[in-house]
């Protein structure tokens, strides 16, 4: 079943153009690898998904419902949740209030006044959210920006599942991680899509895209160049794919190496 | 690492207790107490009901101005227009009380209403001009101070009615009522930016942009609210000081903005947004007023006093700034 389908998506930053009608779709419980070399339009593409963006031309369907229109509060509301790469934190603030940012549940005031902020809730479902992740941090009444990058990285990651998701979009999930955290959180992608969501994962490891993937998008100067099955690819193929022909050979050594 | 299983001392337990439970600087607290202390020490008047109050009705306007200076600043903007907002609200006021003979309910409107049209075309400026806020409201700073002149041409306007100047000097239980609308505000204000969703977004909106955005946050949207009710807050400053003054003064509020901003930095706004606490913003509004009450207590003359708050501000900063830096080594 289609969860998310783009046509034709174009999107262009004053005379730059980045997107030149992309087609991309996945399915409910799918991993879908995002690969593509640098300013090939991997992250705007996503952010046209999220919302952040509103694309030039084309159509985003979720979940049978075009969502061209709706702003990013509402097509989170729908089940479309990012991590980004730079985390997009509040670092002043604690973690339940990034977690519960713009989705914080409320309670009257001495039983009157509506509209207040129910701090001790949000405290109570961050710390089980915190705990389910099997991760550990200080105290979560800190501000975020005192946390290390895995702890703040959990926290992103807390804040993306806690509303019961149907896509979670990761953005260079494991490029500042050390090799352990690394694995927790491709265990975290395969436990996803044994739940039934779908994830789209942008990353330049591609040893990470192929053994979590079921499928991988090539973008190559703002177009889906490639679609290939994972089990059906190798490093090599998606290499050549990502540089285009020409000395493929090396590019995969290269790759390979690194 | 050591420093890692090292308890934090005892002061730095408290401090941290009472930034997150009381949303309060501990050391702004210690600086109020030390300060008063010490006028007790040098003004036999200094410590009594009557200049109590002195210094509540003194802190009134300027604590006002300071609610929304916390607002504005908290949310990663700024508000230099506050002073010459307030001037142009209070003459907006005793216009349509005298001038145009109306009664009295329109000119408490007409204050808020002249705020609030204020910021709201400085949010509008802000959020779809993209010119930066700090050049909109300075340019909003000239802009209201001239259009002050140009309704009440250049002339105080006298002769309030009754109803107004009550709301300026009335006393009801003895307590001025400047002192009364001061707290009531603060109270609410306080509950709007730490417990409500529309304070927390404020704060994270000043913390990350992008963070709020991404979060589903209408940014711009809020930032225009935001500049309004700080026009609005000007407005009622401006209803507070033109009922006290018991006229309509072009130059009201002049050099008010540096107060109330300094005011918000000493409570423990950050400069750059994202830490904010009315409650913190009302000690440093209490200690810019005991510093003034005690200072013409002690005879000092005004000119120094305007010096005494230019470096305090600067100072607060240094020290917010320091401690910044600090806790980012550690």
């Amino acid at each position: 079943m289609t969860l998310l389908s783009l046509h034709g998506i174009r999107k262009s930053f004053g005379a730059v153009d980045v997107l030149h009608g992309v087609d991309l779709s996945v399915a409910a419980g799918e991993v879908v690898g995002l690969v593509g070399d640098n300013g090939a339009g991997k992250s705007t593409l996503m952010k046209t998904i999220t919302g952040i963006y509103r694309a030039d031309t084309g159509s985003i369907e979720f979940d049978g419902k075009d969502i061209l229109a709706l702003d990013p509060g509402q097509r989170r509301q729908l089940g479309i949740e990012m991590i980004y790469q730079d985390l997009s934190l509040a670092k002043q603030q604690d973690v339940a209030s990034n977690i519960f940012l713009g989705r914080e549940p409320t309670k009257r005031l001495f039983g009157l006044l509506p509209g207040f902020v129910d701090k001790s809730e949000m405290d109570r479902q961050a710390a089980k959210m915190i705990e389910r992740l099997g991760a550990h941090l200080p105290s979560i009444n800190r501000s975020v920006g005192s946390f290390s990058g895995g702890q703040q990285q959990t926290v992103a990651i807390a804040r993306a599942l806690t509303f019961n998701p149907k896509l979670v979009i990761m953005d260079e999930p494991t490029a500042a991680l050390a090799v352990r955290e690394v694995q927790s959180v491709l265990d975290l992608i395969r436990r996803l899509k044994s739940e039934g969501i779908a994830v789209i994962l942008i990353s330049h490891r591609l040893n990470d895209v192929l053994s979590v993937t079921d499928r991988i998008v090539v973008l190559r100067h703002g177009r889906a160049d490639a679609d290939l099955v994972t089990a059906r690819t190798n490093m090599n193929e998606v290499v050549s794919r990502i540089v285009g022909g020409g000395d493929i050979a090396a590019a995969a050594a290269h790759e390979q190496r690194g | 690492m050591a420093s890692e299983t090292t308890q934090p001392g005892f002061w730095a337990r408290v401090q941290r207790a009472s930034v997150e439970r009381l949303h309060i600087r501990l050391e702004s607290l210690v600086v109020l107490l030390a300060l008063s202390t010490a006028m007790a020490v040098l003004s036999p008047y200094f410590l009594s009901l009557s200049n109590f109050l002195n210094i509540l009705l003194a802190t009134s306007t300027i604590g006002v101005l300071a609610i929304a200076a916390t607002f504005v600043i908290g949310s990663g903007g700024l508000d230099l227009s506050l002073g010459s907002v307030m001037g142009l609200a209070g003459v907006a006021g005793a216009y349509v009380a005298v001038n145009l003979g109306w009664p009295s309910v329109f000119a408490v409107i007409a204050c808020i209403l002249a705020g609030a049209i204020a910021g709201y075309i400085n949010g509008q400026l802000v959020t779809r001009a993209f010119v930066p806020a700090f050049i909109v409201t300075l340019g909003m700073l000239g802009l209201a101070r001239g259009l002050a002149l140009v309704i009440s041409q250049g002339r105080a306007i006298y002769g309030l009615p009754p109803e107004i100047v009550y709301i300026g000097q009335g006393r009801p239980l003895g307590i001025p009522m400047p002192v009364i609308i001061f707290v009531l505000t603060a109270i609410v204000a306080h509950a709007v930016l730490a417990y409500t969703r529309f304070g927390r977004h404020t704060l994270a909106l000043g913390d990350s942009e992008g963070a709020a955005r991404a979060a589903g946050i209408r940014v711009e949207h809020h930032r225009r609210i935001i500049y309004t009710l700080s026009g609005a807050l000007a407005g009622l400053a401006g209803l507070l000081f033109t009922a006290r003054v018991n006229a309509g003064d072009p130059t009201a509020g002049i050099n008010y903005e540096l107060t109330a901003i300094t005011a918000a930095i000493i409570g423990g706004t950050n400069l750059f947004g994202g830490r904010a606490s009315i409650l913190g913003t009302m000690i440093g509004a209490l200690i810019m007023g005991v510093l003034q009450n005690g200072l013409t207590l002690l005879a000092v003359q005004s000119y120094y006093q305007q010096m005494a708050i230019g470096a305090v501000l600067i100072l607060a900063v240094f020290i917010d700034q320091y401690q910044v830096r600090k806790e980012s080594r550690v």
